[in-house]
């Protein structure tokens, strides 16, 4: 059967690899490259790397750093940040990329998502979003989190999956950077509605939180965190260990 | 040296990169000179079947590879490309493969129970079916690599070299004479996918 992926993921800002909580705050971690490296040494089944820089300066460095990672590790790569049109589509993928995630890019413009779908294959095209709660109701939220769009989050995310996207990020604003466990009432109503992988982000704290979240949503099909693999609070290898002494499907 | 046949379909750094990996000399090209004269090809391929076999055709390509596979070339079709080896795909419509390896290419969602995402994403298990072949030779039973289809081969029992679980038995790999085709990627599946390819060039 197949396994339940584990996604550490790599916001660049600057060539570096940086995690803010809440999306702020941002702190210095290391480098994209090695980081990536090491993880995929150490039982990563997949990488995904957000761009976070603005400048066109920044954004080259950012696709150097890519085309090297990708010469060097073997493993499926996601990139998202910055993906606005289908030059950028076609920029990341000829550095390696193997699937493309969109969020504000995709809020401004839905057809972004139809024509990168036909372009590069439903598979190549990953929905993120990034949802917070507002007066009790799923929101989406563009710019990193910053502006509520007004967007229902559910039904925003199934709009993106029939318009061709082949997965979808769902990362909670709420329990982002909280480490208290990923957001499962959030993930339960997103399973439920479409039918592609769903990777759930935002919240892991511990080993335990990964236990519970593919226990009691088996349908999500990954996991992704930042600051708990980058300050090796968390290795991999054992997160991995015991996710399957607790009966669930991993790589080793 | 290895020839990865470029016809306009997908992404070619990773997989020009991976044999780099395994130090084996490989090159992107569409020059038919130079795919006669490689001593193994890769076709690749993602996206949909009835672009990525037109284009090969309005190339030419598709008489190369025939040919070159009819001398004993060693063939490996990855992903779409090795469910180009097969006869047709019904992938939107019906559509013409190489017709290398008998078989069909059909939904996944004829077979797999309802529920289960599709695409298959993810990791999941090989199941090496009969004598092990030689693209196996350095990976075992149960070994993981990495799949994203919502296409697979069917009709091709003679052919399966493995297949994985995804709530019903799905075509992994397929061989036949000198030709041997991977639905996952290798150039995506770690170590194991580079042990693959590297049996695939000692072949």
């Amino acid at each position: 059967m197949i396994t339940k992926r584990i996604i550490p993921c790599l916001d660049v800002k600057d060539g570096r690899v940086v995690k803010g909580v809440n999306f702020r705050g941002l702190g210095d971690v290391s480098s994209p490259v090695e980081l990536a490296k090491y993880y995929s040494d150490n039982g990563a089944d997949e990488l995904v790397f957000y761009d976070i820089t603005a400048s066109a300066e920044d954004r080259k460095l950012f696709t150097d750093i890519l085309c090297e990672v990708a010469s060097t590790i073997f493993i499926p790569l996601t990139v998202g940040g910055g993906i606005n049109t289908l030059e950028d589509f076609d920029r990341v993928l000829k550095c390696g990329a193997d699937k493309v995630s969109v969020n504000s890019g995709a809020i401004k413009n839905p057809q972004l998502i139809d024509e990168a779908a036909k372009r590069y294959g439903d598979q190549c095209v990953v929905i993120s979003a990034d949802v917070k709660r507002v007066d009790g109701k799923f929101r989406v939220f563009a710019k990193g989190g910053r502006e509520n769009t007004g967007k229902e989050a559910v039904s925003w995310i199934k709009e993106c999956v029939e318009r061709g996207a082949g997965e979808v990020v769902l990362n909670s604003i709420d329990t982002d950077g909280v480490r208290a466990g990923f957001d499962l009432d959030m993930l339960k109503a997103v399973c439920d509605a479409v039918n592609v992988p769903v990777i759930a982000s935002g919240g892991a704290g511990s080993i335990s939180d990964f236990i519970t979240l593919f226990k009691k949503i088996p349908d999500v099909s990954a996991g992704l965190a930042a600051s708990i693999f980058h300050f090796g609070e968390v290795e991999i290898k054992d997160l991995k260990r015991e996710l399957a002494d607790n009966g669930i499907s991993v790589r080793m | 040296m290895v020839a990865i046949i470029d016809y306009g379909v997908g992404n070619l750094f990773s997989l020009k990169s991976s044999f780099a990996a395994i130090g084996v000399e490989a090159t992107v090209t569409d020059d038919s000179d130079v795919l006669r004269s490689a001593d193994r090809l890769i076709l690749p391929g993602v996206g949909a079947f009835g672009d990525a076999a037109a284009k090969l055709r309005t190339t030419g390509l598709d008489k190369v590879i025939i040919d070159e596979v009819g001398k004993g070339k060693k063939l490996m079709g990855i992903c779409l490309g090795m469910q180009m080896l097969l006869d047709k795909s019904f992938e939107y419509g019906e559509h013409k493969g190489l017709g290398l390896i008998r078989g069909n290419i059909r939904p996944i969602s004829d077979v797999i129970p309802e529920g289960l995402p599709i695409p298959q994403i993810g990791w999941n298990a090989l199941r090496i079916k009969g004598e092990k072949h030689p693209i196996f030779k350095y990976v075992n039973d149960g070994d993981c690599v990495y799949f994203v289809h919502s296409y697979y081969a069917s009709d091709c029992d003679e052919s399966v070299i493995a297949d994985t679980e995804y709530g019903a038995p799905l075509t992994a790999a397929v061989a036949s004479g000198n030709v041997c085709g991977c639905q996952f990627h290798p150039e995506k599946s770690g170590k194991v996918g580079l042990a693959i390819l590297r049996a695939f060039c000692e072949m």
